[in-house]
């Protein structure tokens, strides 16, 4: 359904709704990977990203949203320099992903302290995003509410199990999506919820003898 | 939100309310939101709108490649034109301004598009302030705009590479259009046929950025939108029709952008971008920005 608000909206820095706007929302979801600002990052564009990247800030925009920094931050522009000023490493380099993988796709490798993820996200128009892959698991992230993304065993009531962790912390699950690709193969899990679930929440999911490994992905859109 | 004007514009006219008044309380009704939020959230954008009015008269933003930028500034301080003096000048001058702080990375709304930010603003505001109208009108006014918005969204399209610049500045002209057609005491009616009015004046419109990049011809191409706003206003107020329904101009819009070649969406391999000048200020500027740094 089409909201007056995504017509109207979202105050973003400028140029490009896809390549401003969608690249800070896609270094947002990779800075939740390792729950604060990175220490370090590779940032690999691939296509429209890679190609007209620079003119529309798209390298600005991701930095900004690996530092914190949300689309209608004006600090956005001067985002290459902060990073400087902070002594962060953060790298770009241009790559060729799959062949069918999105026109503005970008693969953004993040570390912190001892955590490193690797995440794969694309920048679908309109500000809109899509987080496809998380350390090699695929994943159906779009960061338009809180989601806790999970891979577990598949074993019977995990999904009862995480929902009473959630239901407990006083979450409310607004969608889940349940998938795997075999018969006792891995089981991925995204449940997206109204609130922000604390990192206790997240610890707590993680502790389960049976997930193999569970984030926590922030409210990205407007 | 309403998936047809028609349909839109006959419920209002059957409860004796604006399309404003309509809009926002179907939103509220979608959203499960107050009403008061809705505006307050309008409001919000009507004022980081003025804002990038204003800041892009001052004149002193460029892009990055240096080739948009002070022309905003120049319709304020330059020479006079036969227009000079009249609303329709300072509509134009306020389009350049917000896109010239869109291509230089400045804080704008997205309305319906980054691309296409400019015409909304310039026609909302330029108007408002040409004719006393209270805030709290234009604030109506923009609901009225996110209505015709939503319609286009699911009709048709608001991407230019999807649906070329007749996606993008051009519906944000028939946004632009039936907003202030309303804002002025027009009837829902009124406001539909001033959208059809400037939706067809824009149909074909193709979207050849030099590069790819949000800044040439596009930065222009709002202005000239807002012209054909202007153009679509005095028309519909006038009592102008239009004998297509407006719901089939978007659809022909829609169906124009599915037929459009790919180098016209978005792709920088035809129109403006691809002649020998726009290739060659690619090249030079655009792709080596950093180099020139």
């Amino acid at each position: 359904m089409v909201s007056l608000l995504d017509i109207i909206g979202p105050v973003m820095v400028g140029p490009s709704s896809s390549h401003t706007a969608g690249a800070c929302r896609l270094g947002l979801l990779a800075r939740c990977l390792v729950g604060d600002t990175p220490d370090r990052a590779l940032l690999e564009l691939h296509g429209s990203f890679a190609r007209t990247g620079e003119g529309h800030g798209t390298d600005k925009a991701l930095v900004g949203g690996l530092m914190g920094f949300r689309p209608d931050d004006e600090r956005l522009r001067t985002a290459l320099e902060i990073m400087e000023a902070e002594g962060l490493d953060y790298r770009f380099e241009k790559t060729t992903l799959n062949e069918d993988s999105h026109p503005n796709t970008v693969r953004i490798t993040v570390e912190r302290g001892d955590r490193k993820s690797v995440m794969v996200g694309s920048s679908l128009g309109a500000g809109r995003v899509l987080v496809t892959e998380i350390d090699g698991y695929p994943v159906n992230v779009t960061g338009n509410l809180h989601t806790i993304v999970l891979v577990a065993e598949d074993v019977k009531g995990s999904v009862a199990r995480i929902a009473t962790i959630l239901s407990d912390a006083d979450l409310n699950i607004a969608t889940l999506r349940l998938s795997r690709k075999e018969r006792g193969g891995d089981a991925f899990m995204v449940f997206e919820v109204d609130e922000k679930p604390s990192e206790a929440v997240r610890d707590q999911i993680r502790g389960l003898s049976w997930v193999k490994w569970a984030f926590r992905l922030d409210k990205v859109s407007a | 939100m309403y998936k047809s004007l028609a349909d839109a514009i006959a419920d209002a006219e059957a409860r004796g309310i604006t399309l404003s008044k309509l809009a926002l309380e179907t939103e509220a009704r979608d959203q499960g939101r107050p009403v008061e939020e809705i505006r307050d959230a309008l409001r919000r954008a009507l004022h980081v709108m003025q804002g990038a009015v204003d800041r892009g008269m001052e004149g002193d933003l460029f892009s990055a490649s240096g080739l948009v930028g002070g022309d905003a500034a120049k319709m304020r301080t330059g020479p006079d034109g036969p227009l000079a003096g009249t609303p329709f000048r300072d509509v134009l001058a306020r389009a350049l301004a917000v896109q010239e702080v869109n291509a230089a990375m400045g804080v704008i709304v997205a309305a319906p598009t980054a691309g296409g930010a400019g015409v909304l603003p310039a026609v909302l505001t330029g108007l408002a302030a040409a004719k006393g109208i209270s805030e709290d009108h234009v604030v109506d006014a923009l609901a009225t705009a996110g209505l015709i918005g939503a319609v286009v969204a699911e009709r048709a399209s608001l991407s230019g590479a999807e649906g070329g610049c007749q996606a993008e500045t051009g519906a944000a002209a028939g946004m632009a259009a039936g907003a202030a057609t309303e804002m002025l005491g027009g009837t829902p009616s009124q406001v539909g046929h001033a959208t059809a009015l400037a939706q067809q004046g824009t149909l074909g419109l193709v979207c050849d950025p030099l590069g790819g990049l949000v800044e040439l011809p596009c930065v222009f191409r709002n202005a000239t939108g807002a012209a054909i706003a202007l153009a679509a206003i005095e028309m519909a107020m006038a009592g102008v029709t239009f004998a297509i329904p407006v719901d089939e101009v978007i659809d022909t819009m829609g169906e124009i952008g599915k037929n459009m070649d790919v180098r016209y969406r978005e792709t920088a391999g035809g129109g403006l971008a691809a002649t020998p000048t726009g290739r060659r200020l690619a090249k030079e500027r655009l792709y080596d920005i950093k180099r020139r740094a």
